[in-house]
């Protein structure tokens, strides 16, 4: 591998996160590209190396379904940081807030008076076809009204340089903790680019969870006990379960660790006996999380833990129901929402997009099948999606029956350009497509935004599939401080 | 502290403990050997009989050679009780319950873990040996001193000593079990030029023969070393104060009398039986560590059943 020589970069044509054109960093990536072109090939390579032993070291992993024996791999984590400014995350954080107080007014309406229908800006339909909304849910006031306590929003880049928002992840939303992780794997690797004092801290993540949390007990005590409930080792987010447990000084429990007493109060079972539990952070889907209500054959819930929350005796976080909202089909009328319960424009947009239910929708998606991404309603993982400019017609002809069979299943949207960021590859730097998965807290009184978010990277030249189940990294994301000369603020006069 | 996480660290524990004292085993054997003039009958069917695998070891392997012992012992991950297979599941084991431990303690075992198994991948290189139980006994040392300096004195730390002390106390019993086997003699006069060496061999698997010399200034001599073994209140891998040790760590815990109870039975048996007059008589050395290995079940079953398995009451019994 060359030296790092930024005029070499090709990234024209593209919308790049570091660079304005070749050879011309923006400015709040200015020194970390003179940095990187500074030094030479070997020690670029020895930032690598450095950064894949700290990975294994320090345990960073994530797990990969039906891989055998293997069920950890190491975490695919790129040294090169995705940089934003701070003046412009400002304005994203502003609209993520304004994004994810309409969802939880919109959620806990579905649940309640149903105004939004009643008034004809959300259709009845849509709701009565949702395979999100759960019956059980309904006349329930979780406290202070907020359904989604954590939201993970997907943020792209198109090409002419806005961010838009791709989609809300309101159920299980993972991803935070190798965002905390990526920053300790580049402060150990690249130390002199830390000292500046302009790249903002990201470790403020687990205090105001464990805040937000705690605000959240129905027990009004300065203490309340808060558990992390997670399906157990065997699932791909583990890792992260364990590491937010332990960073908030929290039990980690699985199903089998808790049980509902006759008083319809959960408790764990400890070594001193069973101990009162206030408030729940599942990592266990709706459908699994009580055998007595949802899903009988699951061993990863507890049973009667949803008789405990709709007495309001247990905080589940997030509420059960809360994926109402992270519908790709509700996705399309978030605007619509924002404007009905805020009045207000949304901050931050959509991408446009195609509802196969909408004949109209659905005939010019069918039409155009080669241009368009296709996407299942209520899939994640990026499983289950069409990418049509990518696709064969087989693969084409496949999902027009698919589309035709079941039209409120689908929604499409426009092949963004997304942008590109410099990713190391095994001999040069390359861009490489990047999305932004920023995180929201939610408890009634404050909401918190993270500063940037976990930048996903598709580590394969040309793809957009930045999911790491599929071949898919992570980087560090900077925000970097543009203010003033960027000195530590309360330095001066 | 949940009684799931209790019971893995207890595990994780006795996992680490097994996998160094292994390396210690298999390590003194070794030099043993070398020092043996050609086929020594005493052989290496010895090591498997002390780790109590005669059954599982016959299951994969027919002959009990050095490099189908030393594979198994090291290396097999078939086998839970080798030094590959117990570290992975101390590894396992703490991987579902690292959120309690300093987060040095995970990396530590997780590096030790990855760097035995690339040393054997499969087969046993003879040469490398020395090098491989060097990483694993210091890396357990290392983990015993990570605990020791970064855990506070919490029920984590509490079952972590625990389950250290148990599998110590069980190991300690295997080793003088077996060796001592063929090493008693059936007959006053029936002594070998070996038995010198193999009564010092049973001291190093403990690591005990420095401290031995520095207490007991005589030779190297059965009873003497028996004793030292099994009542020593000062050497730590001498069974009368690694059983001190448990019940004084027990007796921190909630609700904690019944295995208490159990520790005080095993040191009720080391102060009435003659120890001394055991080493003479190698049938009742093996009855006594029968009865001994059925005492460890015992308080096994006592802190099973008092914070991992015993707090299921359908009526909560509130403890905040």
């Amino acid at each position: 591998m060359p030296k790092i020589d930024w005029n070499e970069y090709a990234c024209e044509g593209l919308y790049d996160e570091l660079l304005a054109s070749a050879g011309k960093p923006r400015p709040a990536a200015q020194a970390v590209c003179d940095y990187l072109s500074s030094i030479d090939a070997q020690e670029v390579r020895d930032l690598k190396t450095a950064a894949e032993v700290a990975i294994q070291v320090m345990g960073i992993t994530f797990t990969v379904y039906s891989d055998g024996d293997m069920i950890d791999r190491a975490w695919p984590f790129d040294i090169m940081p995705r940089i934003i400014p701070s003046h412009e995350w400002a304005h994203v954080e502003a609209g993520l807030k304004q994004r994810v107080k309409a969802l939880n007014l919109f959620i806990d309406d579905l649940y309640n008076e149903q105004r939004i229908i009643k008034d004809g800006v959300f259709p009845a339909e849509l709701l009565e076809q949702s395979v999100n909304f759960r019956q059980q849910c309904v006349g329930i006031r979780p406290p202070g009204g907020i359904w989604a306590h954590i939201c993970g929003s997907d943020l792209v880049r198109d090409k002419d340089g806005t961010i838009y928002v791709l989609e809300d992840n309101l159920r299980i939303p993972s991803g935070v903790s190798y965002m905390l992780e990526n920053r300790n794997v580049s402060k150990r690797v690249m130390p002199e680019l830390f000292q500046t004092g302009r790249i903002l801290p990201v470790d403020d993540y687990p205090a105001q969870l464990y805040d937000m949390l705690a605000a959240m007990s129905p027990r009004q005590i300065s203490e309340p006990n808060i558990v992390v409930l997670t399906p157990g080792i065997y699932n791909s987010a583990y890792y992260e379960h364990a590491f937010l447990a332990q960073q908030m000084g929290v039990d980690l429990v699985e199903g089998s660790d808790l049980i509902v007493g006759s008083d319809d109060c959960v408790y764990m079972r400890t070594i001193d006996g069973l101990v009162h539990v206030d408030v729940i952070y599942r990592r266990v889907d709706d459908l699994f999380i009580d055998p007595e209500v949802f899903n009988p054959e699951s061993a990863l819930g507890v049973p009667g833990v949803m008789r405990a929350w709709r007495k309001g005796n247990v905080t589940l976080c997030n509420a059960p129901g809360a994926g109402v909202a992270d519908d790709k089909v509700v996705y399309a009328y978030v605007p619509e929402i924002i404007r009905y319960y805020l009045d207000a424009d949304p901050i931050l947009p959509n991408v446009p997009s195609y509802l196969c239910m909408r004949e109209d929708d659905r005939n010019y998606v069918l039409a155009n099948l080669d241009k368009l991404v296709v996407k299942p309603a209520n899939e994640s993982g990026g499983y289950g999606m069409l990418i049509g400019p990518h696709s064969s017609a087989e693969e084409q002809a496949k999902f027009a029956e698919l589309i035709k069979a079941n039209p409120r299943n689908y929604m499409a949207q426009p092949t963004l350009s997304l942008s590109v960021t410099p990713t190391l590859t095994d001999d040069a730097v390359e861009p490489r497509h990047v999305d932004l998965r920023p995180f929201i807290l939610s408890s009634g009184t404050d909401t918190y935004v993270t500063t940037g978010g976990l930048t996903r990277v598709a580590l394969v030249k040309g793809s957009l599939v930045v999911n790491s189940s599929q071949g898919g990294g992570s980087k560090d994301t900077w925000i970097v401080d543009t203010s003033g000369q960027g000195q530590v603020q309360g330095q001066g006069s | 502290m949940l009684s799931r996480v209790a019971e893995n660290l207890y595990w994780m524990a006795r996992y680490l403990e097994r996998a160094e004292d292994t390396a210690r085993l298999v390590r003194v054997s070794r030099h043993l050997m070398l020092d043996f003039p050609g086929t020594a009958t005493l052989g290496w069917s010895s090591l498997i009989s002390i780790s109590g695998a005669d059954e599982i070891f016959d299951e994969y392997y027919t002959e009990r050679d050095a490099a189908n012992v030393l594979t198994f012992l090291c290396a097999d991950r078939r086998y839970s009780g080798s030094i590959l297979g117990a570290l992975a599941a101390a590894r396992e084991n703490l991987r579902t319950t690292r959120e309690v431990m300093p987060r040095e303690v995970w990396e530590e075992v997780n590096r030790l873990f990855l760097e035995c198994s690339e040393i054997f991948s499969g087969t046993i290189d003879l040469r490398r040996l020395d090098d491989f139980l060097r990483v694993v006994i210091r890396g357990c040392q290392a983990l015993t001193g990570m605990l020791d300096g970064s855990l506070s004195d919490t029920p984590a730390r509490t079952f972590c000593a625990v389950g250290g002390y148990l599998e110590r106390a069980d190991m300690i019993t295997r080793i003088l079990d077996v060796r001592s086997a063929n090493l008693l003699p059936r007959t006053p006069d029936d002594l070998t030029p070996f038995e010198n060496l193999q009564w010092m061999s049973v001291l190093k698997s403990l690591s005990a023969y420095q401290m031995y010399r520095q207490q007991v200034r005589l030779r190297v001599r059965g009873p003497d070393v028996v004793r030292f073994i099994l009542l020593n209140p000062q050497f730590p891998r001498a069974l009368y104060r690694c059983l001190n040790n448990l019940h004084r760590k027990l007796y921190t815990l909630p609700r904690a009398t019944l295995a208490c109870q159990r520790v005080t039975e095993l040191l009720g048996m080391l102060a009435t039986e003659d120890a001394a007059s055991l080493a003479d008589s190698p049938d009742r050395l093996h009855a006594f560590v029968d009865e001994l290995q059925l005492g460890f079940s015992r308080v096994h079953e006592a802190i099973q059943g008092t914070w991992f398995a015993g707090v299921d009451s359908p009526a909560p019994v509130v403890a905040d």
